[in-house]
């Protein structure tokens, strides 16, 4: 086991180290930096003076001591300045993780909580007019982008209510956060909800059909312990890994959630540094997301083990 | 004749049906059988006669949609079971009438412990504490000979032999003293040594605990070893009943004698055996397209015009001995 672990972390590292030699190549690869975007958008160009600024953002250096110098200062948690803020790099982008963290993890519950259950209920009623109905929302919610959702939501309070969810940076009650977060989580966790109902429906398929199902039911089971209590935790595997793949899958989603609802979290900064070439901040909250998921998916490797007995991860 | 009330079991006329695509059958049809407390039955009969659809009719675990069961009636200890709602029956099944299952493979959860499967069957039918449930799981891995239950008790399924599981199946099925086992071809998938062990196993701890015990299999060999009577079925019907002594003295069913004569023999020392082993020619019929006549006419070498017209009523030959054979006065002399 401890040697599973320690090559398992190797490979991490690894990982790590092939994203972040990806994400310094692609940055560059991209036409124009800060200094073109500045001196174009200002009209004018002297030569010397574009120099100057690259000289002192020290982009003119060759890329591999441009590398060295961001890698390096990664690792001892210096990221740097944003050529934008000219603040810390760091600075910038800790307040902002909070809130896209528990818009995230709201939006992972929800999956959770609302895809497991229905395709256990969908998996037992198959082929009933219940098990049709939760099969086409599962095919909406795949097929509808989360943005024109979160449009969908926002144009709908607007006829409704008269009024626009606001984000809301300082809720005062348990409740007000929640309903802060809530409405986009939902927006941007539909498409996982209904994956985990699709793929939780055709394991609980899969799994009824085996001769422990039938046992249970010949000791007196009844029906909610033999779908729930036998079935689900054999057919729960396919879950994890489908939801530890969302948990990466949402970064995506959430870049658009937070344009559409407006919410300062770190998706949507991003998007922003991107656009202006910022590298510091791309570079280090790219790092950042690629620590996340590599570590989500070092979890649910994890829990299969908790989940399944025959699972034991040895040398 | 028994006493009425030594009956653990009285089936009458049992009618399962399944809805198909290529249409209705009957897998079990007009099945009547009884078993009395410490008795065995054996239940005979190839693939697809409707022997394990007759169990899970018992167990009414037969899968619905596509099967119902649409007659008869299965008395157990006095109860007719088929009148149950799904509630009272759910209290039934485990605990007055058991099964195990051919594939101890498979049979069990894979993530639960095996004295946890056990504490559960317990605990769905008596008032126990987690710790007493707990405690009635080893008591019930040691009477079924598995070496220190209580660490085993503590595995998984996949950390046990096939023969081992099939163990822990019996303990579990038998974990509540139940008045009728059913044992649905419990030593097919295992390996010949262990196959006697688990036989003798079930065989004591139904004399120990004097449970009734339905026995279904293709094996002969296994039937004259520990049934008390026999049912022959094919095609979903009964074709003959008779205890077992009289049953291999003297079969009145053409597809019993067929069974029979395709057990492989020992030859004697000296004697050339026979380069093919014998066999019943054909195959069971589609039961969507059943003759009008007996069922096994197109099989058997015996069949006369009759055969093909009008099925055979079972008809008591003496001493219980049941066959449904146009033939069967003549049998001993025409086969």
């Amino acid at each position: 086991m401890f040697a599973y672990l320690v090559r398992r972390l190797f490979l991490m590292l690894v990982t790590l180290f092939g994203i972040s030699v990806v994400i310094f190549f692609l940055l560059r690869i991209v036409p124009g930096n800060i200094v073109d975007i500045l001196f174009a958008a200002a009209g004018y160009v002297d030569p010397a003076d574009k120099a100057n600024l690259e000289k002192e953002l020290g982009i003119d250096q060759p890329l591999v001591v441009q590398y060295w110098h961001w890698i390096s200062g990664f690792l001892r948690g210096d990221f740097g300045y944003s050529y934008v803020s000219e603040k810390p790099a760091l600075q910038e982008i800790l307040p902002r993780i909070p809130i896209t963290a528990r818009l995230a993890g709201l939006a992972l519950l929800f999956s959770a909580s609302i895809g497991i259950p229905l395709g256990v209920i969908s998996a037992v009623k198959q082929g009933t007019r219940l098990d049709y109905a939760l099969r086409v929302v599962s095919l909406s919610g795949l097929s509808l982008p989360s943005f024109w959702l979160g449009l969908l939501i926002l144009t709908a309070s607007v006829a409704m209510f008269n009024q626009m969810p606001i984000f809301n940076p300082n809720p005062q009650t348990w409740l007000e956060a929640f309903a802060t977060y809530a409405v986009p989580a939902a927006a941007v966790g539909f498409r996982s909800a209904a994956l985990t109902m699709r793929i939780t429906r055709s394991s609980m398929l899969e799994v009824l059909r085996q001769d422990y199902i039938r046992t249970a039911r010949a000791k007196g089971a009844s029906d909610a312990a033999v779908n729930y209590q036998h079935a689900l935790k054999n057919a729960i595997l396919p879950v994890i890994t489908v939801i530890g793949i969302e948990a990466a899958f949402l970064i995506g989603g959430l870049i658009v959630t937070e344009t559409v609802f407006n919410i300062p979290g770190v998706a949507r900064f991003l998007v922003e540094a991107i656009r202006w070439r910022d590298y510091p901040i791309v570079q280090n909250l790219v790092m950042l997301i690629a620590i996340v998921v590599v570590s989500a998916n070092f979890i649910v490797d994890m829990l299969y083990a908790v989940f399944d007995p025959r699972i034991r991860y040895t040398d | 004749m028994a006493d009425k009330s030594d009956l653990v079991l009285e089936v009458k006329g049992l009618k399962t049906v399944f809805f198909t695509n290529s249409g209705l059958f009957q897998a079990v049809d007009d099945v009547s059988f009884t078993v009395k407390r410490g008795e065995t039955l054996a239940i005979v009969g190839e693939s697809g006669c409707g022997k394990s659809v007759t169990a899970l009719s018992l167990m009414r675990l037969v899968p619905d949609p596509p099967g119902r069961i649409v007659g008869g009636s299965v008395m157990l200890e006095g109860t007719d079971l088929l009148a149950l709602d799904e509630t009272e029956m759910r209290a039934v099944r485990g605990n007055r009438i058991s099964m195990i299952f051919q594939e101890p493979m498979t049979s069990l959860n894979p993530v639960m412990r095996i004295g946890d499967q056990i504490v559960e069957a317990v605990r769905l039918h008596r008032k126990m504490s987690k710790r007493e449930a707990q405690d009635v799981a080893v008591e019930m891995l040691r009477l079924v000979r598995i070496p220190e239950p209580a660490r085993r008790a503590r595995e998984y399924p996949h950390q046990l032999s096939g023969g081992m599981r099939q163990r822990a199946m019996i303990a579990m099925a038998l974990a509540c003293r139940p008045a009728l086992l059913i044992a649905d071809e419990p030593t097919t998938a295992l390996d010949v040594t262990i196959q006697a062990q688990i036989l003798a196993l079930i065989l004591d701890l139904q004399k120990e605990l004097g449970t009734g015990l339905v026995l279904i299999t293709h094996d002969l060999g296994v039937v004259a070893q520990t049934a008390q009577r026999v049912i022959v079925m094919y095609a979903g019907r009964k074709v003959e009943e008779a205890s077992v002594e009289a049953l291999f003295a003297a079969p009145k069913h053409p597809y019993t004698r067929g069974l029979m004569a395709s057990i492989p023999t020992v030859p004697a020392p000296g004697v050339v055996a026979p380069a093919r082993l014998n066999e019943i020619p054909g195959t069971v019929p589609s039961l969507v397209r059943l003759p009008k006549g007996c069922a096994f006419a197109p099989r058997c070498k015996l069949a006369i015009k009759r055969c093909e017209a009008e099925y055979p009523p079972l008809i008591d030959w003496g001493g219980g001995h049941l066959a449904a054979c146009w033939r069967a006065a003549e049998i001993a002399e025409v086969a």
